[in-house]
């Protein structure tokens, strides 16, 4: 139980990251750090006690490898949500360059004026 | 040190030696997937880390030409369409995502092309998506550079 | 192993609220990069080691390209007070979702108790389905294709997204002033 509510404290700091923060690349982490948090929770909700990863080695025996094991789903849903946290995070840092160049400053509250 | 383009001469020697090392690495993580931790998600970022170095410690002033941007991106491209190619031929042995192609012993590397297959394929898709991205920050970072008089 | 995991997790907190709270954008980021290294060592204690391989790949790219963006901003001054509100807002939510998440937190199993339905079957049948060792690799490329499918879309329209923003020549053919016209002259110059 103190696992998963030192998790929760993870996710939160994200969250708050994400909404306190008024400099772009500030929120950026923000959001990256919470994505982070989001994997470990999946992660961690399909570990079991003793496992081993979800490979079998040769000559290894297939029974005791599927007694053994954790859970593979989530990782396999993790392994693309990571890849597409970078996709996002490259988006988003474009984004922050042309404000960066538009606005000439980087603070999300200045960021008000509607401009076709 | 600083003669010439790119980074100083240290990291120019470094990156010479270990960027074929790297370049290996990803492709070898990418083939053997289906039988090591890895895969074609993996392989795809280390190649374009691979690239990012290049650029980083070779790269002049001017950053990357227009022709590289294009050809990165027609790769991407190319990538999802093998990938949608490979599911498609499915329909051969029955039904869209179908394992198609003859499986050989367990445990070898042959033991499931289409697997491999589909591991290229990410590959291709995922490294030159993230190189893709990469280049055009970079070269955006030059036009900000030039705009407010920086060297 | 407990004591591992309780030992990282901690690390992982303290470095992300330092990561939040450091005045230089460059520290911050680099204290992000940390907590991403010690996230792949837990990823791999967990039992999982291609996630922990992905995670030190994405996480050296990621930091690669916030530098590359955070190295123009250096240490931005901030033109306005920080509002008092929106902080105190945002820890009213902050506490609120933490509230919902222990109160969600009674549906879950224990730590380490996960007891796979699904995945017992894919673990069975991976091997003899699709000629695969690895389980996970089955599970995303075969038994799941269409998952990847969608997330190779979802990357493919990311970055083009990313490069379509910063076209070199967005503008040039307006032929105005990079400067919004409205702003003032000493926040155009900073």
């Amino acid at each position: 139980m103190t696992m998963w509510a030192l998790l929760i404290a993870f996710l939160a700091v994200g969250f708050y990251g994400l909404l306190a923060k008024r400099n772009v690349i500030k929120k950026i982490l923000g959001l990256t750090i919470l994505d982070h948090a989001v994997n470990l929770l999946l992660i961690m909700i399909g570990y079991r006690h003793g496992g081993c990863a979800p490979i079998r080695l040769p000559g290894e025996d297939h029974a005791g490898f599927v007694a053994r094991s954790v859970d593979p789903i989530p990782q396999a849903l993790v392994l693309t949500s990571i890849v597409i946290g970078l996709g996002i995070t490259m988006l988003m840092v474009a984004l922050a360059l042309r404000i960066r160049q538009c606005y000439r400053t980087l603070d999300g509250t200045e960021v008000n004026r509607l401009k076709g | 040190m600083n003669d010439g383009p790119g980074m100083s001469l240290i990291v120019r020697m470094v990156s010479r030696w270990l960027l074929g090392f790297v370049f290996v690495y990803g492709l070898g993580v990418a083939l053997f997937g289906h039988l090591t931790p890895g895969g074609g998600f993996v392989g795809g970022v280390v190649v374009a880390c691979a690239l990012v170095m290049s650029i980083l410690a070779f790269g002049g002033k001017q950053g990357p030409g227009a022709f590289l941007a294009r050809a990165v991106t027609t790769l991407d491209a190319a990538g999802a369409l093998m990938f949608l190619a490979l599911a498609l031929f499915g329909y051969v042995a029955g039904c869209f995502f179908t394992n198609w192609i003859a499986r050989g012993e367990p445990a070898t590397f042959g033991s499931t092309w289409f697997v491999i297959l589909m591991n290229v394929a990410i590959l291709v898709k995922v490294g030159a998506g993230a190189f893709a991205g990469f280049l055009a920050i970079v070269a955006f970072g030059h036009i900000l550079d030039a705009e407010e008089g920086r060297p | 192993m407990e004591p591992t995991f309780y030992g990282l997790l901690v690390f992982l907190i303290i470095g992300s609220i330092v990561a939040l709270e450091m005045k230089d954008i460059l520290s911050s980021v680099i204290a992000v990069g940390v907590v991403g290294l010690a996230l792949s060592i837990l990823f791999l204690l967990l039992g999982a080691p291609d996630i922990a391989i992905t995670q030190v790949v994405v996480e050296i790219i990621v930091v690669t390209v916030l530098i590359r963006a955070a190295a123009r901003s250096g240490r931005v001054e901030m033109t306005r007070r920080p509002d008092l509100v929106s902080t105190v807002l945002g820890l009213i939510l902050v506490l609120c979702f933490c509230g919902f998440a222990l109160a969600a937190l009674e549906t879950l199993r224990p730590f380490g108790g996960a007891r796979p339905l699904v995945g017992h079957w894919y673990l069975v049948n991976a091997e003899a389905g699709t000629g695969c060792a690895n389980a996970v690799m089955a599970i995303l490329l075969d038994f799941r294709g269409y998952d990847t499918l969608g997330e190779a879309t979802v990357i493919l329209t990311a970055i083009l997204g990313a490069v379509v923003l910063l076209r070199p020549k967005a503008r040039e053919e307006e032929a105005e002033p990079a400067v919004v016209p409205g702003v003032p002259a000493e926040v155009a110059h900073e």
